[in-house]
């Protein structure tokens, strides 16, 4: 019998250690995979130039500016969009609506969270950007615009699932004395939830950009990759997951463009992880002192 | 509950066992150009239906996508709508692949416009500074005042590199869109009274809304269509190339029997009916040595 | 009405319209896709390979695909994952190194699935020399599906009452006995419901097969794990943008995202069942 626990023990210690292992090995393999990069190619001008022309006619350029903006922008857009309308339909989930009503909404968001993203970008492709070129008068709807939309209907079941948690998870005494004091609840809901779990929120909305900033299909499909420095939101942008996506197929491996492309990868993952970790720490930080 | 996840983990684990024969039949890989890839797919799609027993994968990815699986033996054939470059060549040499090239197909490579632009004429010299960038707005060369809008392929297409090495002789402008095929440039094109794109010719032969442009290899010389088959046979046509397949070295017996379909009369004919050109007669001897008849 | 209330109307009423905003955007894409792709959706549509260039036919190989290797990554990310989390929650201390790991696990949750590609294609591709095919697709979602099924599984271990734990030990059942008898039949339905949902959106998921296994055309079946594959998501990738006429395969698109949407949706509505079940048991 306590050889049977023993090696049951076992078994899952060594399921857990596995577990760990592979997922230290995914970081690592990335890190040594990204280093031999920086053989060839100056730190400086990568992380700061705006060329990136790895097969170029003339002379190889290895700069991601110019995709870090991109991403930045799309993202940015995506927030601007999603945030006051994730934070307005959670409110409304856990304070305004009936419980009848909550249960059909919810599902939506369910659905919505579900359809993968070649599928948003295909409608980005068939549906958003005949749209957009119309509104603006633009030739064509591939751009900066038409990703942040599809970016931000992406991130929006994230930010209201997770907000909403955060709203629910308030003390019903904070809301009760508010309303004892004569708020009314549109005041309460304002002046005290939100308040209240404003880092749930945060750490909601955080979660949606670490998915907006990491999305691939969408933004490959529907911003019209063009490599140069956006000047607006107009222009067509190629971010980070989009270069990758299109060079990584073309490229010989080993080859500086090959470890260029994992350095890309690398930063691609650092920022992911930096906005992920920051959610963590907000929401630990607040668990604890609801605590 | 318990029963359920037994008969459903019973059922995956006995479905993977099942697919789980170690050795993948004997299927021939091809990887490469999306110039090329339609094309390809038809030829292998006929191919297979006359030979039953005979399997072939067929993936796109761009030229260079192609090349670069040959060099890391991920495919037995590489479809390029380009010829390998000397770096590339030697690259291949060093990790032991002796890239071998057969010629399935011509092509003109077609610069077109929206239906409604006026300009239908273009030298090579004026195309190349359209797509450098150099030239923003259709009126510099006799069209409306609209600005350019540039549309073309993304780096790992052998379509991107050849209009840039044989037209442009420079790197394109950074501002030009980078689309993911073929047909995404035409059907912008088509919406876009200030585009302007280059694809394979096999692309537009259906399409409508389009002009495509008249190319004179240099001013003052004849304008030819690359939609006219005698003017790219004869090379009158300044952007016509050869449609590439690389193998590595001696063709395995299921490689060689394709590579013979593909080159035959029958296969010709699917070619002409995908909108391309048959092989030219100087390429012949090239197939022969490197298939090896 | 004075102005308080005018204001909590406008107010409550812009909260609706948020939410009103989530269900429209819904609506237009299901209504976009339902509509248009319905059309081409026939028995033949699901059973046949894709014919005549691609233009006519249908989808079979690409159901088939997507359902193989979303069961490889649930062989891979399912036992795994749940080991893990049961080690996490039942066997390990709670220490700084347990801390870690967990938050490293849920940080992995948010990595990008093309960094799980760049991963893919260096270790199974390469290193591993297995090659571009359905294995190596299977085992890269599998990897990009295992932090999930852990974080979801720890959240329904979790949520066992201390008390049944102690109730068994306390009669003498050893740690593995009581956690086979009083801990698993309590969370296995929340374990699930995890896992399906993260097994739903790996079989949605295209950046990390487009450089494992995918393939364009292969109008028959995978027969062995070292072969190519067509998936759903890749085939809507290329029929939206690489095939030779995307416009006159629109239909072909269209039902395409449809089966994909179905599928998945299914995939999230079984889970949503299992959860409701377990809800009005613990009811009970």
């Amino acid at each position: 019998m306590k050889i049977k626990e023993k090696l049951i023990h076992g078994l899952f210690l060594f399921n857990g250690l596995l577990v760990v292992f592979i997922l230290i090995g995914i970081f690592s393999l990335l890190v040594f995979t990204a280093i031999p990069a920086f053989k060839e190619i100056n730190i400086k001008e990568f992380l700061f130039s705006s060329n990136w022309n790895p097969t170029s006619y003339v002379k190889e350029t290895y700069g991601i500016g110019a995709m870090l903006v991109s991403t930045i922008m799309v993202t940015a857009g995506a927030l601007l969009l999603a945030v006051p309308i994730g934070i307005g339909a959670a409110a409304y989930l856990s304070d305004v609506a009936s419980p009848k009503i909550r249960e059909i909404v919810k599902p939506i968001i369910e659905i919505l969270a579900g359809i993968p993203s070649v599928v948003i970008g295909f409608l980005g492709i068939v549906f958003v950007g005949p749209v957009i070129s119309k509104t603006f008068g633009l030739p064509n709807g591939l751009n900066a615009v038409n990703g942040s939309i599809l970016l931000g209907v992406m991130a929006l079941p994230t930010i209201i699932s997770l907000s909403e948690d955060a709203l629910s998870s308030v003390s019903k005494t904070y809301s009760d004395a508010s309303l004892a004091l004569g708020a009314t609840r549109w005041q309460t809901v304002i002046k005290v939830k939100i308040p209240a779990a404003l880092s749930g929120v945060i750490a909601a909305c955080m979660l949606g950009m670490g998915r907006a900033i990491g999305e691939t299909m969408t933004v490959l499909m529907a911003t019209g990759c063009a490599p140069a420095m956006p000047r607006s939101y107009l222009d067509s942008v190629r971010t980070m997951t989009s270069t990758i996506a299109i060079e990584l197929g073309e490229v010989p491996y080993y080859t500086t463009h090959y470890y260029a492309l994992f350095a890309v990868g690398l930063v691609l993952f650092i920022m992911t992880f930096c906005v992920n970790m920051t959610s963590d720490i907000i929401l630990h930080k607040y668990q604890g002192k609801r605590v | 509950m318990k029963k359920y996840i037994r008969i459903i983990a019973t059922l995956a684990l006995a479905l993977v066992l099942g697919a789980s024969n170690l050795q993948a039949r004997d299927m021939i890989q091809i990887k490469g150009s999306d110039t090329l890839i339609n094309l390809v797919q038809k030829l292998s799609e006929v191919y297979m239906e006359k030979n039953p027993g005979k399997y072939i994968a067929v993936t796109g990815g761009g030229s260079g996508t192609g090349i670069a699986a040959l060099m890391n033996s991920q495919c037995d054939i590489a479809d390029a709508s380009r010829n390998m470059k000397p770096k590339e060549i030697s690259r291949a040499t060093s990790l032991g692949i002796t890239p071998k090239r057969v010629v399935i197909a011509m092509d003109g490579l077609s610069v077109i416009v929206n239906g409604k632009n006026s300009v239908t004429k273009l030298t090579m010299d004026e195309i190349g500074k359209i797509f450098r960038g150099e030239v923003t707005n259709w009126s510099d060369i006799g069209g409306d005042n609209i600005p350019i809008t540039l549309y073309g392929r993304q780096s790992n297409s052998g379509t991107f590199v050849f209009f840039r090495d044989v037209v442009l002789k420079g790197d394109y402008s950074a501002r030009m869109k980078r689309m993911n095929g073929n047909s995404q440039i035409v059907e912008a094109v088509r919406h876009d009274k200030s585009g302007i794109g280059y694809v394979g010719v096999g692309y537009v032969k259906e399409a409508t809304d389009l002009n495509v442009v008249s190319v004179a290899a240099h001013a003052g010389a004849d304008y030819a269509s690359p939609l006219n088959a005698e003017e790219v046979k004869s090379g009158k046509y300044p952007i016509a190339r050869p449609l590439n397949q690389y193998i590595n070295g001696t063709p395995t017996e299921a490689v060689r029997d394709f590579l013979l379909f593909e080159i035959s009369s029958e296969g010709q004919e699917i070619v002409e009916n995908a909108g391309f050109f048959p092989i030219p007669k100087e390429y012949e001897d090239l197939n022969k040595k490197s298939i090896g008849i | 009405m004075n102005k308080k209330m005018i204001t909590e109307q406008l107010g409550f009423w812009t909260l609706r319209l948020c939410v009103g905003l989530v269900g429209l955007i819904l609506l237009l894409i299901l209504f976009d896709i339902v509509s248009k792709g319905i059309g081409t959706i026939s028995w033949r549509f699901l059973t046949q390979p894709p014919k005549n260039g691609m233009t006519e036919g249908g989808i079979f190989p690409a159901i088939v695909g997507t359902f193989f290797v979303t069961i490889l990554t649930a062989v891979l990310a399912v036992p795994l994952g749940m080991g893990c989390a049961i080690y996490l929650n039942e066997y390990a201390d709670d220490n700084i190194f347990t801390r870690i790991i967990r938050m490293s696990i849920r940080n992995l949750s948010g990595v990008p699935s093309i960094v799980y590609g760049l991963f893919g294609v260096v270790l199974f591709v390469q290193m591993m020399r297995i090659g571009t095919c359905l294995l190596a697709s299977g085992l890269t979602l599998g990897l990009m599906t295992l932090p999930w099924t852990i974080t979801a599984s720890e959240e329904a271990l979790k949520n066992v009452p201390q008390s049944y734990r102690d109730g068994a030990l306390a009669l003498g059942a050893t740690k593995w006995q009581a956690i086979k008898t009083n801990v698993l039949p309590y969370s296995i339905s929340g374990m699930l419901t995890g896992t399906i949902l993260g097994l739903a959106r790996a079989a949605g998921e295209t950046a990390p097969i487009l450089f494992t296994g995918a393939a364009f055309f292969l109008p028959f079946l995978p027969k062995s794990l070292f072969e190519q594959f067509m998936a759903l998501p890749y085939h809507l990738y290329i029929m939206a943008t690489q095939h030779h006429a995307i416009e006159t395969v629109r239909p072909i698109a269209y039902a395409t995202a449809l089966v994909l949407i179905v599928l998945i949706c299914s995939m999230n509505m079984f889970a949503v069942v299992l959860r409701y079940k377990l809800r009005k048991r613990k009811k009970e």
